[in-house]
């Protein structure tokens, strides 16, 4: 079986490529890159004015399975991840059950074994049941497939648990990814602290006690040697401690959403929108100034969408009881060249380093994606002219929870290939 | 809305005429002014019952104690419109066995009637309450009437009438008003 | 002229200008003359239905929106409840999709948590007013302080009020820092920074740690009531410590101007936040406050609930 993508304008910084050409794939392999290029038999797609980039990958998303299916199912979280122009996503272990065996791991990509073609990379949980105390089996969830380690939503409070961890975990290749916050300083805080928390009448959430977690989080990356990623880094002074500690040449990573890029908490208001309830909280304009600045000098390494189904029962709760969070796997894509790539202030080749490369840097159990003869066929294809309306309609995931809904925004993923398997095909997930 | 005066029915003297003798007639029908109060509804009435006490004096030597009820907080149509301006009502006698003359400017409907006469009865209860208008101007939809009135005067239903009063207005007359331009 | 509310709902001072106080306050004092008549009550609201959707206990508002619902004729039903049982029973949303479902004219909202008026109103077409949300506002309160300082002041504009204590934690605050700067007072928060806010700046007040210091310019001290219920996560060390810094007591009374007043939203901590002599003093307006709740609450029902279809009427 033959696929041939015609006149895209494909876009790797990895492979240096940013030219129009055409891509043959065969058998799920990159076969053939050229100009005019034929195949006797087989598909064409016209990619003419569209993007071809290396299949994008989430490092952070949540599915619900098991546990809250009502909210999302691999399955779904799959759909959603294609629609969105993802060809690879790394599910959280904050389930119902939290996964912190090997079991759970296998029974994970059991699930993810559906038939579609979107790449699932489970991440396991650190310590037992994310309690922040007891050490999990990281050396069997690693053998059953675990590329990462996480207590995701939560954060390991005692530093020499996280220590131990972190000098186990290094015997592995594996990463281990940090939600950085101090319980005892965040409290019982749903907003940023500072001038929103004051005008709304809600709990503060202060910057310190994200970034107290990420200078120790670095400090035991020194002392254990570990490699480190830091989740959703959301402030500008954990932004430059990061830079700092790259500078030092530590091992350390970091990823950024696109709602702390494209919001701040000026964007909340007095209708108290839940869709905009986050861990962490919106920040300030400034911060989100610096979290742009440094994806751009490389400190950042990739864009993550802490996709966070919720059902819509609970997130019409009062804001202090609604859960935190926001579906992000369909909308950053499109988010990211509206807000960025359209008005000119970064490349597509950018775009391709903070969604494909930069996050499999960050986890090296990723394989490396490249558009080169001989890798294979998984690539995303973009329509930069394309107009998205975010309605609760438009979503295919289960849940509709997204701090963007009403927005218009700007070109969307046409295709998802995975080694030369259709996801996304014509802006539709294909149905399998 | 607009409205232009069809007729002038009463000018200052017509109208000082009117309230002396209503200030008669009030005492004669009640023998005196024994127990007697003025209670007028703001605004016009309010002013035409301190000159009704005024010309009492005048006759009888006696101060007879004078009131201003606000009826807004009693209207039967509070759910359609709010008065432009609510005032105190302000009755600084005791209510209890007295007669008090409930005084206005135009009779109409007689609703304001009907809660001036809700008002009162919350401070206590008198012993007769009557009524003296300046205009009484028809079209009652309750069972209310004058006991003193300075003027009838019939009006088509569409019209208006317009009470001008010195205190709120420069000058004393009562016209007849009519919409403008017609149909 | 029209003597309409610019908003339907009172759920923070942004619903209302500085028109909208003065109507509210000068309809007040109408009322007020009626809670001195024998006959207590006016069949203004007569057959209109307000619920005081009360989800936290709060036993001296909610009789006070209940008198003052009473004394208009309006029909009002308590719905009561404590804030867990909605978390855990039915959400907000249902409570509120079940009350419109019994179609009211009005509901007093008074919840543990900030923004449930605004719930509220989204699932319900009839009027707001917010009994209380959180640590956020409580505009009905800002509106009596607002009418009692004018009844006993004359006037409303140039005072100098020191708002003293846990303006964190204090939806009484919430709403009277915004409201005396919309009717040209000065507002001074007074407290140690533990009990300011994030960000004391953005509320347009002038912000003090020293009670001594500013206590000269006073024209009212409104004093915060101290939460004895949340005293392990206090910004203070002790009462005793508390009372001494940020008390009023006879002392400070004596060092403030002559015709300083006192305020205090009550429940009152006799000794902590006020000292019992002062709680007594004749400058104290505390029990007057009260009475002017019930006034100021009526006010505000009567403009939201009447002419309500005027639009039609006119």
């Amino acid at each position: 079986m033959a696929l041939l993508l015609k006149g895209g304008r494909l876009v790797d910084p990895a492979a240096g490529l940013d030219t129009v050409a055409d891509v043959v794939i065969r058998d799920g392999v990159i076969v053939e890159i050229g100009e005019d290029l034929t195949i006797p038999k087989g598909v064409t797609i016209e990619c003419a004015e569209k993007v071809v980039l290396p299949g994008l990958v989430d490092l952070h998303v949540h599915l619900r399975e098991p546990g809250r299916e009502d909210e999302e199912t691999v399955s779904s979280g799959k759909r959603a991840a294609a629609h969105g122009g993802f060809a690879g996503i790394c599910p959280m272990p904050n389930t119902e059950p939290v996964a912190d065996e090997g079991s759970a791991i296998t029974a994970l990509m059991d699930l993810a074994d559906d038939g579609f073609p979107v790449q699932v990379f489970p991440v396991g949980a650190m310590t037992v049941k994310q309690a922040g105390e007891l050490m999990a089996e990281i050396g069997d969830m690693h053998h059953a497939g675990a590329v990462a380690f996480s207590d995701d939503g939560r954060c390991v409070q005692d530093s020499g648990v996280m220590r131990r961890v972190m000098d186990y975990a290094k015997m592995f290749p594996v990463t281990l990814m940090s939600h950085c916050q101090d319980d005892a300083l965040a409290g019982r805080g749903v907003v940023n602290e500072g001038v929103v928390s004051t005008r709304l009448g809600l709990p503060g959430y202060p910057a310190a006690a994200e970034e107290i977690m990420i200078a120790r989080d670095i400090a035991l990356c020194e002392l254990t040697g570990c490699r480190v990623h830091v989740q959703h880094v959301s402030t500008a002074r954990g932004v430059e401690l990061i830079r700092v500690a790259k500078a030092a040449g530590l091992p350390v990573t970091c990823e950024v959403t696109p709602h702390h890029l494209f919001l701040d908490e000026d964007m909340l208001d007095l209708t108290y929108d839940t869709n905009r309830k986050m861990n962490p909280p919106l920040r300030t304009a400034a911060d989100r100034e610096a979290l742009l600045d440094g994806l751009v000098d490389g400190t950042v390494d990739a864009i993550a969408t802490d996709h966070a189904p919720h059902a819509a029962h609970e997130k019409q709760l009062e804001f202090e009881l609604a859960p935190f969070g926001t579906t992000g796997l369909e909308t950053a894509l499109s988010l990211v060249n509206t807000h960025l790539v359209a008005c000119g202030r970064v490349t597509w080749s950018q775009v391709a380093q903070w969604m494909c490369h930069g996050p499999r840097s960050c986890v090296p159990l990723i394989p490396e994606q490249r558009i080169e003869v001989g890798r294979p066929g998984t690539l995303t294809i973009v329509d930069p002219e394309a107009r998205v309306e975010v309605t609760r309609e438009w979503f295919v995931g289960t849940s509709r929870n997204s701090a963007f809904l009403g927005a218009k925004l700007l070109g969307k993923a046409t295709e998802v290939l995975v080694d030369g398997e259709w996801a996304l095909k014509g802006g539709k997930v294909v149905e399998r | 809305m607009a409205y232009r005066t069809k007729a002038e029915v009463m000018d200052s003297v017509a109208i000082d005429r009117a309230l002396t003798r209503i200030a008669h007639e009030v005492l004669e029908a009640n023998k005196g002014c024994e127990g007697l109060a003025l209670a007028g509804i703001v605004t016009r009435g309010a002013h035409l019952a301190v000159r009704l006490a005024e010309r009492i004096r005048a006759i009888e030597g006696v101060a007879v104690p004078v009131g201003s009820i606000d009826i807004s907080f009693y209207r039967d149509d509070v759910a359609t419109r709010l008065a432009p301006e609510v005032r105190r009502t302000d009755i600084p006698f005791d209510v209890e066995g007295r007669t008090i003359v409930v005084v206005d400017d135009v009779l109409f409907t007689g609703r304001t009637i009907r809660a001036a006469m809700d008002a009162i009865m919350d401070y206590g209860r008198p012993r007769t309450i009557q009524l003296a208008v300046l205009v009484d101007r028809g079209h009652r939809e309750l069972p209310i009437r004058a006991d003193y009135v300075g003027k009838n005067v019939p009006t088509a239903g569409r019209e208006r009438v317009k009470v001008s009063l010195s205190e709120t207005d420069g000058r004393d007359s009562v016209e007849i008003l009519e919409q403008d331009g017609g149909e | 002229m029209t003597a309409m509310l610019s908003s339907r709902h009172l759920m923070t001072m942004d619903d209302v200008t500085a028109d909208d106080i003065a109507l509210i306050l000068d309809t007040a004092e109408s009322f007020a003359e009626v809670n001195e008549r024998r006959i207590k009550k006016l069949p203004t609201l007569r057959g209109r239905t307000v619920i005081n959707l009360f989800l936290e206990p709060s036993t001296r508002t909610r009789m006070s929106f209940e008198i003052a619902a009473k004394r208009l004729s309006a029909d009002g039903v308590n719905f009561t409840a404590s804030s867990s049982a909605t978390v855990k029973g039915e959400s907000l949303r249902d409570t509120a999709a079940t009350l419109a479902a019994m179609s009211c004219d009005l509901v007093i909202v008074r919840h543990k948590y900030a923004g449930a008026p605004q719930i509220i109103a989204e699932m319900m077409d009839c009027s707001v007013v917010n009994g209380g949300d959180g640590v956020h506002e409580h505009p009905t309160q800002a509106l009596l302080d607002l009418y009692t300082m004018r009844q006993n002041l004359g006037h409303l504009e140039g005072l100098t009020v020191g708002i003293v204590g846990d303006i964190a934690h204090s939806r009484v605050a919430g709403s009277l820092v915004p409201a005396l700067r919309k009717v040209g007072a000065t507002p001074i928060i007074i407290a140690p920074p533990t009990l300011l806010p994030a960000r004391p700046d953005i509320l347009g007040a002038e912000v003090a740690y020293d009670f001594d210091q500013v206590l000269p310019r006073l024209d009212v001290a409104y004093m915060l009531r101290i939460q004895m219920e949340r005293f392990d996560e206090a910004g203070f060390p002790s009462l005793r410590e508390y009372a001494r810094l940020y008390g009023m007591n006879m002392k400070r009374l004596s060092a403030a101007k002559p015709e300083l007043v006192i305020m205090h939203p009550g429940p009152m901590n006799r000794g902590v936040e006020i000292s019992s002599d002062v709680a007594d003093h004749a400058r104290s307006l505390v029990l007057g406050q009260v009475e002017s709740g019930v006034a100021v609450r009526m006010a505000v029902m009567y403009l939201l609930l009447g002419g309500a279809d005027s639009g039609a009427a006119a």
